[in-house]
């Protein structure tokens, strides 16, 4: 692709000005698809004849004169929890392995308008529970840095797809991390905006109240371009927030001078590898040099959030997953009643993990145990928005780990959930704030795999937050360079 | 066993047992599912309509695909608070909540509905017979789809297989939560017509019973006449008419008061009622208790409607059934318990009585044509002050009570004066000597019966009374007054 700008920013603006058309930029795309995917296995399904068309439509609003969108000609890669119409939607799991959507998600309509060329359906762990996607019911995703290891999850393929080159840009959902460890251990940039700015209308529910869907990029420019794009209102999702979509591209290089960010101590000490938590002090100082205020920063609530998070997303999951009961679509494997039915249909349809958690969530909310539990959880989850806001009293925004370590390898952690669930530990707190946060690769680690940095914001404080990761983009060592 | 027959006020309906004498209080309190008669489903965009071919109202939202969301109907709401202060509740802020259970019918195998936080609370519903019952709460939630069962047995058990139509699934409901304040089978019915007739006033729904728009399950105990404490209870439910719901309290009652009788205990349970057998039989087993899990939907926002919003739903709401029994009850001069007054008022012929009386006619006279004379198809679009010509002619002794009734029929169907149809009909009042006359003649031809009511005893007089206003009648072919036969003939009889 050497003649062929790279970036989302770049390919728009190319495309736009009709210097290069959006087929040139989908075939260079797929060329890569065809050279790696077979190794990295970041899709589900790759559409490339649906691209070409996409394309193609791109091309002919440009040769009219017409203005195709701020992604005009962007290949994109669609998490397989994003409904798509007529595309089969599977969430990686057996039981919707079949099931085509009636109508496109919200945000892939969003993109759709704006010029993109959606590339396919990326794998993920199954319903987007797990963090290495070694949960998807089709395999696993391999990391493109180290194919011995995972791209981390649950969004896997789609952090792949954008390390591996296969788009520019892709989207993924973040329930508990699972936009911002994967987008670390592949050495991209991947954002959680603030819950209720991405509608999430079309987006398979894993846990409603964390979920929220945002950017992978390679860039901090080109996530905030799309970010920018599937941002803003939408009357079809209840929790969306009715303000005008913030403008980031605009704002990027504004630089961090007088900006007051906190390293956040629960989340740099104990449990987080020394060289991520080198490169995360390392960050600290590259924004101090930018100008910023650093300092550190207790914010003693996140210490329970792993333990209020395992239970308010499965209570979730055991609700949003109960509709898979073989009636409707999906999945059906017949019993002699309908509840054997139902049962034989998700017995069989479900992974281990999807089953963990809704056992765990049905516990959790049962009779006699609510508010020893999902009750207990749902005052963790309030404590945790008062520490924040506490925090946000001193500082602008928190610098945190993004993960505690860099990519691990396939099996390391399957037989240990409690294990795999602590990768969370330094992403979760956001989610049960509802709060922005986005990680941005920095260096490498030990082993030589990338790092991630994150940074935290108040609700809707994406604008400053983009502009911070900015600066660390600026800052950061490159990933060939040797930790020492 | 003996059942007394009618509701008397200030006094206790009972159940007598058989073995032993011992008096039984029924005690029922109803829960009321109705639709709301919105344009469109509770929340997403399908028409909210009912008889259509299966599953062609539905949509990604009410099928509950994955991905899906739903979003609140601003109807739904706005009829809810209607139904809400026409039952005096008060609206507080309140959340959706999901009860989660399995059934083929429900698309997400979980129901949408308001748990611990309802929107209407704490309200009131006074009766025709001037019993208040408490209204507990009345809260919004999502309809099921429908199951046929088919092939086999046809029921659910032994079904070759089940068809589900998904038409109804988010059709919005209220459940209107009573307290345990209904004392009598016949007070059951009288509290859910009171209940619909709200509901249509209101034009929050429909209240169809026989489309299921209207559902009622009735909580039934009984305790010792005089006890406090309420007896174990059971839910009856599949009750799908008024008669229905009148002979499963009646039954239910007497099946707890022969368990208790005979020393055995209620067990608290769903049951069904099987009309064709009259009996209600055992649902689900406890042994499968449900746990809902209930938990707030995280999908949608707590609603709390501003004052504004309540203040513009009191000021639209029309006057309620309850307040039309006071209102002509007053301007009639009777008690808002009469039946003539309930009458009127479920037949929405209040307006045309109180313009009546407006109009100068007696009032008790205006609502016995009211109760017996004008069951009829446009009897609201009479004339108030034609009927109100009439009623004076009645009153003034022109007119017979039968001939007033003719007349009444008559204008009614032709829209005539009164004054022209009474002599077009040749309908003239007797003046009171030739009234007189023909008394006497009455008394001559009958000497025998003039002696027995002369000197018979009162049950005697009483029919021979009868007997000689019968005979005047006759002979001047109903144009006399009643009345004024009764008074002569006792004038006649005390005068010697």
């Amino acid at each position: 692709m050497a003649e062929l700008p790279r970036t989302a920013v770049a390919i728009a603006a190319a495309v736009r000005s009709g210097e290069v058309s959006a087929a040139e930029v989908l075939e260079a795309h797929l060329a890569e698809v065809d050279r790696r995917e077979d190794e990295v296995h970041a899709f589900n399904l790759v559409t490339a004849d649906a691209a070409r068309a996409a394309a193609a439509a791109v091309d002919r609003r440009v040769a009219a004169g017409e203005d195709p969108g701020p992604l005009a000609g962007v290949p994109l890669a669609l998490k397989d929890n994003l409904c798509t119409r007529g595309v089969p939607t599977s969430c990686s799991s057996r039981i919707l392995e079949t099931w085509c959507p009636p109508y496109d998600a919200t945000v892939v309509e969003r993109v759709a308008a704006a010029g993109a060329v959606p590339l396919g359906k990326t794998n993920l762990d199954e319903f987007a529970m797990g963090s290495s996607t070694e949960n998807s019911a089709f395999g696993p995703t391999r990391n493109p840095r180290d194919t011995g290891r995972v791209p981390g999850g649950s969004s896997g393929g789609s952090a792949a797809a954008v390390a591996a080159g296969f788009a520019p840009v892709s989207l993924g959902s973040d329930t508990g991390g699972s936009i911002r460890q994967p987008a670390a251990l592949c050495g991209v940039v991947g954002a959680k905006p603030t819950y209720g700015l991405v509608s999430r209308y079309g987006l398979v529910a894993f846990a409603s109240s964390l979920d929220q869907i945002g950017p992978f990029a390679a860039t901090v420019a080109d996530a905030a371009l799309l970010l920018e794009v599937i941002a803003g209102h939408d009357p079809m999702d209840s929790t969306s927030i009715d303000v005008p979509p913030p403008a980031l591209g605009a704002g990027l290089d504004g630089g961090v001078a007088g900006l007051r960010v906190g390293l956040v101590s629960e989340l740099t000490g104990e449990g987080i590898a020394p060289d991520v938590a080198a490169r995360v002090r390392q960050a600290a100082d590259a924004l101090a040099a930018a100008g910023a205020e650093v300092g550190e920063v207790s914010v003693p609530a996140t210490a329970h959030g792993l333990s209020a998070y395992y239970l308010i997303a499965p209570a979730e999951a055991s609700s949003n997953l109960a509709r898979y009961d073989g009636v409707r679509y999906g999945l059906r494997v017949d019993g002699a009643t309908t509840a054997e039915m139902n049962t034989a249909t998700r017995t069989a349809g479900f992974g281990a993990e999807v089953k963990r958690r809704i056992m765990l969530g049905t516990y959790a909310l049962s009779a006699g145990y609510y508010d020893a539990y999902y009750g207990k959880a749902l005052k963790v989850r309030t404590l945790v928005v008062r520490d924040f806001e506490a925090a946000y009293e001193r500082f602008d925004l928190l610098l945190a780990p993004t993960s505690p370590t860099t990519a691990f390898r396939f099996g390391d952690k399957t037989d240990d959930p409690l294990a795999m669930y602590l990768n969370d530990v330094c992403t979760i707190p956001s989610n049960l704030a509802g709060h922005p946060a986005v990680s941005v690769p920095f260096g490498a680690g030990a082993d030589g795999l990338p790092v991630g940095v994150q940074l935290l914001a108040p609700a809707l404080g994406e604008a400053t937050m983009f502009r911070a990761a900015a600066a660390l983009e600026a800052a950061a060592p490159p990933l060939e360079e040797a930790y020492a | 066993m003996t059942l007394t027959n009618e509701p008397v006020e200030g006094e206790v309906y009972t159940v007598t047992s058989d073995a032993t004498g011992q008096e039984w209080e029924i005690v029922v309190g109803l829960e009321v599912h109705c639709e709301l008669a919105t344009a469109t489903k509770l929340f997403c965009g399908c028409p909210n309509q009912f008889g259509h071919e299966p599953n062609v109202n539905v949509c990604p939202v009410c099928l509950g695909l994955p991905g899906s969301l739903p979003v609140l109907n601003e109807q739904v709401v706005e009829l809810a608070m209607r139904l809400g202060r026409a039952l005096h509740c008060t609206v507080e802020p309140s959340v959706f909540a999901r009860k989660n259970y399995f059934y083929p019918d429900m698309p997400k195998d979980y129901q949408v509905s308001q748990y611990d936080q309802p929107i209407n609370v704490d309200g009131w519903l006074d009766l025709p017979d001037g019993t208040r019952v408490g209204i507990e709460r009345a809260h919004i939630e999502e309809d099921t789809g429908k199951n046929t069962h088919a092939g086999g047995s046809g029921r659910i058990h032994g079904a070759d297989y089940s068809l589900v139509d998904y038409n109804r699934a988010g059709v919005p409901l209220v459940e209107i939560v009573g307290r345990p304040h209904v004392r009598h089978p016949e007070q059951a019915k009288t509290y859910v017509d009171e209940l619909r007739a709200i509901l249509l006033a209101t034009g929050a729904s429909d209240a169809k019973m026989e489309e299921g728009s209207l559902r009622v399950d009735a909580n039934v105990s009984v305790r010792r006449v005089g006890d406090d404490a309420l007896g174990t209870r059971c839910e009856i439910k599949n009750l799908n008419s008024l008669r229905s719901l009148g002979r499963a309290i009646e039954y239910e009652a007497r099946r707890q008061v022969d368990l208790l009788e005979s020393g055995d205990r209620v067990h608290q349970e769903t049951r069904h009622w099987d009309e064709s057998a009259g009996r209600t039989r055992p649902g689900r087993s406890k042994e499968e208790a449900d746990d809902y899990r209930y938990f707030q939907e995280p999908d949608l926002v707590p609603l709390a409607p501003g004052d504004d919003w309540i203040a513009a739903v009191d000021a639209a709401l029309p006057v309620l059934p309850a307040a039309r029994r006071d209102r002509l009850a007053g301007a009639a001069g009777v008690e808002a318990t009469a039946t003539a007054v309930v009458v009127a008022v479920q037949r929405d012929l209040d307006e045309l009585a109180l313009a009546a009386i407006e109009a100068g006619a007696d009032g008790p006279r205006v609502l016995t044509h009211v109760e017996h004379n004008l069951a009829v198809e446009g009897a609201a679009d009479l004339d108030p002050v034609a009927f109100a010509r009439l009623v004076r002619m009645e009153v003034d002794g022109q007119l017979t009570a039968t001939q007033a009734k003719t007349v009444l029929g008559e204008v009614l169907a032709t829209g005539g004066d009164p004054e022209a149809v009474a002599a077009e009909k040749g309908f003239e009042a007797m003046d009171t000597s030739e009234l007189e006359g023909v008394v006497e003649e009455v008394i001559a031809a009958n000497p025998s019966e003039w002696d027995d009511f002369r000197q018979g005893d009162d049950k005697r007089r009483g029919k021979l009374q009868g007997f000689f206003v019968g005979k005047v009648m006759k002979a001047t072919r109903g144009q006399a007054d009643g009345k004024a036969v009764t008074a002569l003939l006792e004038a006649r009889r005390t005068g010697g």
